[in-house]
């Protein structure tokens, strides 16, 4: 096969993927109480994974990042249903969670909620299956 | 608040992501799964206790009061079918041990069937319209997976049907719940009904009714049942028996909540309609059945038989019929998933579905074969068997109905499927032993056992069955007074 040139792809999406991972983080964590949140935040992840398999491709990504998606969608839904369990052995109402309001040192008065964990989790599971579906429509051809 | 109703749904689901994490140690796959289903039953046992003594068992997911937030219903409906939900996957994981084969458990099988599982727990407890239909996709998005897992032609021929049809109709029914959403103004089934009887069931309500009565007609395979006998006749037994016991049966479910819940009070218009469906497709099924000259296809058209069977009971409407229909739902489970596992083992030996081409088995299987014998003497409603007392109570209710045809049709029916089975009992096992115990394709070891607990049980069902008839007798009762529903999900609180 003919190899490609497409050095200046390549040296984009380096520095892109990485301002796209960034958002995709800022996106996660301002959920809650503005657009985002672990759904949206996956997606944006999953996106800047994708543009790296299209500029370089499936293998070297998959053995650089070591991870196996499946596998990782099922950890996310797995800590998500386990917030909820949580809630169950503490004897609340499946799902319920809380939230307390702490002076943490350089962040100031910061909320922290037991549903970012829940989100965690959605976040994951969303990168999980979305890589999956790409990587198995990119693998038709073999 | 009891957090006991959520775990039928979270047991399988967690037990399966734990599998899907865990992919190549099959020998965990099957400890693990066939543990969850156990825990499942026990569970449901537990709750079906505290259901007889205290009414419906309610969960208000994360805390928030009833018409905002998802409430988890446990009536004594719900409970019956998640027990044997339970029981029947437990057996068919069993089969599955002995016939799935490797290739198959490595492709995530058993966490597809716990998937599966979860989708069917859900959609019996949930109490929220929207949730139902989530619990319907997760349910289908597994069996989309199931039935075409294996990837033979067949299957992918009639997977593909499968998933256009399924996909249509969760198109019409996100439709028509956007329609009652509008209307109403919320998605929790206790209140709708609270808001139905208002409002009355008049004007846009009535087509809004229909097209839900649409939509869980293609699931269930009331009349539009023709996706059925090809799609459940494609994927190997032990598929073909968790779908023909469970799936018909959750859409069977979601038309008799819906109907005794929201829409129950033109019985008129909605439930003449159910019993005229139900008539039609009782009659079509038994014809396929009659017909057929193969083991899958007549198994499959027996599955639209019993679910018309089921919904001429519940049109009925009384006492009596939903008694007959609630105890029928639990007989079938059993005996639809007992038929076919045999049915699957008798092809599995002789490798071809063919019953032109089999004869004299009883020689060589003669368990088999009378397992097989108590499976379509059940299903035809033989005394002390457990399809009697189903039979016996939805012909009364119907009579009592006034829808003499519609009984009618059930005994008919009932004779039409008794001589469809017999066609196989007495073709594949009778007659002159042509096949040798080398010639077999495959040996029956570790399958008998699960076919074999199916067996007992709708023995026991049919003998025992003034032990579990104030469970059923309570379950249709809670059908017919919404009531009691009602007050068990939105509680002290006043209905906004």
């Amino acid at each position: 096969m003919k190899k490609s040139n497409d050095v200046i792809l390549r040296t984009v999406a380096k520095v892109a993927s990485v301002i796209i991972f960034t958002f995709a983080i800022n996106l996660f964590f301002s959920g809650h109480h503005n657009p985002g949140g672990g759904f949206i935040g996956g997606l944006a992840f999953a996106a800047g994974l994708t543009l790296l398999f299209l500029s370089y491709d499936i293998a070297s990504v998959y053995n650089n990042s070591m991870l196996d998606f499946k596998v990782l969608g099922a950890v996310g839904v797995l800590i998500a249903v386990l917030t909820g369990v949580a809630a169950m052995v503490l004897g609340k109402s499946f799902l319920t969670h809380n939230v307390a309001r702490i002076n943490l040192p350089l962040f100031g008065a910061t909320q922290l909620a037991t549903s970012v964990i829940f989100d965690i989790g959605v976040a994951l599971a969303v990168i999980g299956t979305a890589v999956t579906i790409i990587m198995s429509i990119g693998n038709d051809r073999q | 608040m009891n957090n006991l109703v959520v775990l039928p749904i979270i047991i399988p689901l967690i037990t399966g992501l734990v599998l899907a994490i865990f992919n190549r140690q099959i020998r965990l796959h099957r400890l693990l799964s066939l543990l969850a289903t156990l825990s499942i039953s026990v569970v449901a046992i537990l709750l079906m206790n505290q259901v007889a003594i205290d009414g419906p068992q309610i969960l208000q997911l994360g805390n928030w009061e009833a018409p905002f937030g998802i409430s988890l219903v446990a009536d004594m409906l719900s409970a019956i079918l998640v027990l044997t939900t339970g029981i029947v996957v437990s057996c068919c994981l069993l089969y599955a041990f002995a016939s799935i084969g490797r290739e198959r458990e490595l492709k995530y099988f058993y966490p597809l069937v716990l998937f599966l599982l979860t989708g069917v727990n859900g959609s019996f407890l949930t109490g929220d319209i929207f949730n139902l239909f989530v619990c319907f996709e997760v349910m289908l998005v597994a069996s989309y997976v199931l039935i075409s897992l294996g990837g033979t032609k067949l299957q992918l021929r009639e997977s593909f049907k499968y998933i256009l049809v399924n996909l249509i109709s969760s198109f019409l029914f996100l439709v028509s719940i956007a329609y009652l959403y509008g209307m109403l103004g919320s998605l929790n089934m206790a209140h709708l009904s609270a808001r139905v009887a208002e409002a009355g069931q008049v004007g846009l309500l009535i087509p809004v009714s229909i097209l839900f009565l649409i939509v869980f007609s293609i699931k269930a395979g009331l009349l539009l049942f023709y996706w059925l006998p090809g799609s459940y006749s494609a994927p190997p037994a032990v598929i073909g028996a968790i779908f023909a016991a469970l799936l018909t049966k959750v859409g069977a479910y979601a038309i008799i909540r819906i109907f005794s819940l929201i829409f129950y009070h033109d019985p008129q218009i909605t439930h003449s309609l159910i019993g005229i469906l139900a008539g039609i497709s009782m009659l079509l099924g038994a014809i396929g059945a009659v017909a057929y000259w193969d083991i899958k296809r007549i198994l499959t058209y027996n599955v639209i038989i019993s679910i018309g069977l089921i919904l001429a009971g519940f049109a009925s409407f009384n006492q009596i019929g939903l008694t007959g229909s609630v105890y029928y739902i639990v007989h079938d489970m059993l005996v639809k998933a007992l038929i076919f596992l045999a049915g699957g083992t008798v092809i599995y030996v002789t490798g071809t579905s063919k019953i032109r081409e089999i004869s004299g088995l009883i020689q060589l299987h003669p368990q088999l074969g009378w397992m097989f014998f108590i499976g379509t003497l059940s299903l035809a409603g033989i005394p002390p068997l457990s399809g009697f007392v189903g039979k016996v109570l939805i012909t009364g209710g119907t009579f009592q109905a006034d829808y003499f045809w519609l009984g009618g049709i059930g005994l008919l029916t009932s004779l039409m499927a008794l001589y469809s089975l017999m066609k196989i009992f007495m073709n594949c096992f009778w007659g002159n032993t042509e096949l040798t115990p080398e010639m077999e394709k495959g040996s029956t070891r570790g399958l008998l056992f699960p076919i074999g607990i199916l067996a007992a049980l709708t023995f026991l069902l049919g003998l025992g069955a003034e032990g579990i008839y104030q469970y059923v007798e309570l379950a249709a009762k809670g059908l017919l007074d919404p009531g009691i529903y009602i007050g068990a999900v939105l509680g002290s609180n006043p209905i906004p």
